[in-house]
């Protein structure tokens, strides 16, 4: 995209990225939702995906993940390109990162302790004794100590994502990646996964790759933010950098501003390049 | 030309469905001969639990069910029977129905209202979760983690419900037979023995070790094939129960052919 904020490179290092993402394209049957995307994530960062309902945040996720094959593209995870990926190499790379999904999707016929320890039972060859206690550290990482015979259905939403978060920290992976922290909870709860996610960032140097459209979570967590609209990218930068951007994509999504009538695909793409029509003020 | 075209395309998503039923079935039982290879148990504990759910959690409903069947059974052959002054052979009557049709049959469709439609819920419930999602991401196989257990829970419990549900049913014809017939209940179950032999019972549970693939394989395919939303497991599990019982008659059928054109 011409007009494309990209202060990636400007913000670049020697560095070699932990996740790179060259040209992307996913595509549901005939329906292409993410349109050539592309930016780095340095190992050690907490970069944010931020972007509105539909804007294709979710499938770049997803496809992060390997839940969605990339129809062309390339995202290279640890040095390896996951379009190109084994099976056994999928496993492998699978045991470094963790996912906390939005809905927490524990599995809702173990216990928080249960679903925590899962991954160590089935990747790791530790004893049962050695795995409780990993399992009661995690927990107590995320503040839930005690609850590790809960059920999920007994814990509260807040406790939920936390729960998730245990588990997705179970195997210590190098890169984390959350679907919608503060989706559906109170902004009291949601502060304080907030605050849950910069602990992980400062004990333990973990790259973290959050998807959201929470303004507020998004910049007090960011390192760096990549702005999605319609699959495409509008901006990548760091907060200040994107707090002064005067794209007037990034500015009606920081402004809260409502989105125009728009009828016509090129009425689209003129807003987007920051001609008429101009968002509603 | 319309008509022939959708009877092609029926046909061909029909073959494309069993494909995927027998995929699955197969790359379940690949799991559980791994599990067994690198001897792990976690399968085997869920099996268990699925075994319990799907087998002990059963046999009160299954029970009545089936004496009732057999009481029934003795009735309408009785009818006929008396006709012939035959009323003393309504013990073989009922037990032939019994352990070569009805006892399978049976067993399978309150399994598939039981636990066929509880496999589709849950998976289609989990789907909607994002719990497969997340099974995959923790590089778990999801078919060796979720569908394994349950079919080898199945394939363990629909033989022995089937015994059961034969024993039962012929519980039920001597109701008839005592009441009716002039039997005493020794006497009637002696000539119940008296009437069978082997291969009725083992046809009966040939048919119901198929019918619980069946019944796991599309309780299974229906709820991982379930979309966004809570609507979408409604309609998983309507499929499961509607596509199971069509396929356990087709199975039925064909089992029922080949014994009595091949083996008997």
């Amino acid at each position: 995209m011409a007009d494309e904020l990209n202060l990636a490179d400007a913000h670049g290092s020697a560095q070699a990225p932990a996740v790179s993402i060259r040209n992307l394209h996913v595509a549901y049957g005939e329906r292409e939702i993410l349109h050539g995307v592309s930016f780095d994530v340095l190992a050690g960062e907490t970069v944010v995906i931020l972007g509105g309902s539909g804007s294709g945040k979710s499938t770049l996720l997803r496809t992060l993940v390997g839940l969605e094959r990339p129809t062309s593209g390339d995202v290279i995870i640890r040095g390896k390109n996951l379009c190109a990926l084994s099976e056994a190499e999928w496993r492998d790379l699978r045991e470094h990162i963790g996912i906390s999904f939005q809905s927490g999707a524990l599995f809702g016929s173990m216990s928080v302790g249960e679903n925590v320890a899962l991954p160590l039972l089935e990747h790791t060859k530790l004893d049962p004794a050695t795995i409780e206690i990993m399992v009661r550290l995690k927990l107590n990482e995320v503040g839930l100590s005690g609850y590790e015979d809960y059920m999920p259905a007994q814990l509260s939403g807040g406790m939920k994502k936390r729960a998730a978060v245990a588990r997705a920290m179970a195997m210590d992976p190098e890169i984390l990646f959350f679907d919608e922290p503060s989706a559906g909870l109170d902004p009291i709860i949601a502060a304080g996964i907030d605050q849950l996610l910069l602990k992980l960032k400062e004990a333990f140097g973990i790259t973290i790759i959050v998807v959201t459209h929470e303004l507020a979570s998004a910049f007090l967590i960011a390192d760096r933010m990549v702005l999605l609209d319609k699959g495409h990218i509008v901006a990548v930068g760091t907060t200040a950098e994107l707090q002064a951007s005067t794209h007037p994509r990034v500015r009606q999504f920081l402004d809260r501003v409502a989105e125009p009538e728009i009828s016509q695909e090129i009425d689209y793409l003129q807003m987007l390049t920051g001609e008429v029509p101009r968002p509603r003020q | 030309m319309a008509f022939t075209e959708n009877i092609g395309a029926a046909t061909l998503d029909g073959l494309a469905y069993v494909g995927g039923l027998a995929r699955l079935g197969f790359s379940a039982a690949q799991a559980v001969v791994k599990d067994v290879v690198e001897r792990r148990t976690l399968a085997y504990g869920r099996a268990i639990h699925q075994a319990m759910a799907v087998g002990i959690g059963s046999l009160p409903i299954l029970s009545l069910i089936t004496f009732f069947i057999g009481t029934i059974l003795a009735l309408q052959s009785a009818y006929e029977l008396r006709k012939f002054g035959a009323l003393q052979y309504v013990a073989d009557a009922v037990a032939i129905s019994v352990s070569r049709e009805l006892g399978p049959l049976i067993t399978a469709i309150l399994v598939i209202g039981r636990s066929g439609s509880s496999f589709a819920a849950e998976l289609g419930t989990m789907k909607v979760n994002e719990e497969i999602d997340a099974l995959e991401t923790m590089a778990l196989d999801p078919v060796r983690f979720l569908v394994a257990p349950k079919m080898l829970a199945m394939l363990l419990m629909m033989p022995c419900l089937t015994i059961w549900a034969d024993f039962m049913g012929f519980v039920g014809g001597s109701v008839f037979g005592v009441a009716a017939a002039g039997f005493t209940f020794t006497t009637y179950m002696r000539a119940t023995l008296d009437a069978l032999v082997m291969r009725d019972i083992i046809t009966g549970l040939i048919k119901s070790v198929m019918f619980g693939l069946v019944i796991t394989t599309v309780g299974c395919q229906e709820g991982l094939r379930t979309g966004l939303g809570a609507e979408e497991v409604g309609r998983s599990t309507t499929a499961a129960v509607v596509k199971s019982i069509f396929l356990v008659i087709m199975v039925d059928l064909v089992f029922t052919a080949m014994f009595y054109f091949g083996i008997g």
